[in-house]
């Protein structure tokens, strides 16, 4: 389900492949990320233990602000998530972001929310087994076995309603903003720039925290506390 | 009486399914209610346990967030179900003549 996403025909042995303007979009966010974390990678050889340039200070906030949210939502034991969750914030920020820049943003399909909702799936259970062992297994007959059913659903449930949150709160923005792009032209200056604050920064800034806050609400929820 | 028979052309039925599925997408829409009273009470309360606490301000905001984010699950389980009858609307497909 692309939802109106424009994509190029490639022919690739016989095999018609469609490179959808979610992929090509999702490569320049992925280039963005990367060659950022390069030109920080190179500069880490030169940060000393007192900060002294901004540059470091600012490198140095944002790492330590993201340690102490996955801390105080999960507790010290597990801040090592830390790395993983501050990628996919990095991730999910900018491609919400991508549509200041006039690129349909990647979170604008479901795949990617989905493959994002389901990577938060697999940690929920592997995290739960690891710790919890049989008291994983244990949890679903409670509080009486008959409700076996109704658990599954509820942990289904989980990974869609992530990934539909994302997912339509950035289409629907984004189908907005394009409604909005047929205005006449002298109104074109100032009404799109209002609702692209709304739509792209606010929304995608807050969207992308309750992706993320949501994700280890749910894994902290699995994890069993000896 | 004799009752008539009359058989559509494809375009027709086509129009009337895209005319429906348009009337069933706003339908759809009517899920934006729920979501909006819930959030409007989830910030009331969260006003009100900042006027009396305002020292917790960080943990009640991102508790409220939180709060917020679930109560609109609904509204937005409406949204996609308007968007697919919209832009990948599968009833036009079983359209057969």
């Amino acid at each position: 389900m692309d939802f109106g996403s424009k994509y190029i025909p490639i022919e690739i042995g016989g095999l018609t492949v469609r490179l959808s303007e979610t992929i090509i979009d999702t490569w320049i966010v992925m280039a963005v990320l990367i060659v950022l974390a390069i030109i920080v990678r190179i500069k880490l050889n030169r940060f000393t233990d007192v900060p002294q340039t901004r540059f470091q200070n600012f490198i140095e906030t944002i790492v330590e602000s993201m340690d102490n949210f996955v801390e105080s939502s999960m507790g010290v034991k597990y801040k090592y998530f830390g790395n993983w969750f501050f990628g996919v914030f990095a991730f999910i920020l900018l491609s919400n972001l991508s549509g200041l820049f006039g690129f349909r943003p990647p979170t604008a399909d479901l795949g990617t929310t989905a493959a994002l909702a389901l990577t938060t799936f697999v940690l929920i259970h592997f995290m739960g087994i690891i710790t919890g062992k049989l008291g994983y297994f244990k949890g679903y007959f409670e509080p009486i076995p008959f409700l076996l059913p109704l658990n599954i659903i509820s942990e289904i449930a989980t990974p869609v309603s992530l990934s539909f949150r994302l997912f339509g709160n950035i289409l629907g923005g984004s189908i907005i903003m394009g409604l909005v792009y047929t205005i006449p032209m002298w109104l074109r200056v100032w009404v799109p720039s209002v609702l692209h604050i709304y739509f792209d920064v606010f929304a995608g800034c807050l969207q992308t925290f309750v992706f993320v806050m949501l994700s280890m609400a749910f894994i902290g929820d699995k994890i069993s506390e000896e | 009486m004799n009752e008539t028979v009359t058989s559509y052309s494809i375009e027709t039925l086509r129009a009337f399914v895209l005319g429906c599925s348009a009337i069933g997408a706003g339908t759809a829409m009517i899920a934006g209610i729920g979501p909006g009273v819930g959030q409007g009470f989830a910030a009331g309360k969260g006003a009100e346990a900042v006027g009396r606490q305002p020292e917790a301000r960080g943990t009640i905001m991102s508790t409220m967030l939180l709060g917020a984010a679930v109560a609109e699950t609904t509204g937005i389980y409406g949204l996609v179900v308007a968007l697919i009858l919209l832009f990948a609307n599968p009833l036009v497909g079983k359209i057969q003549g």
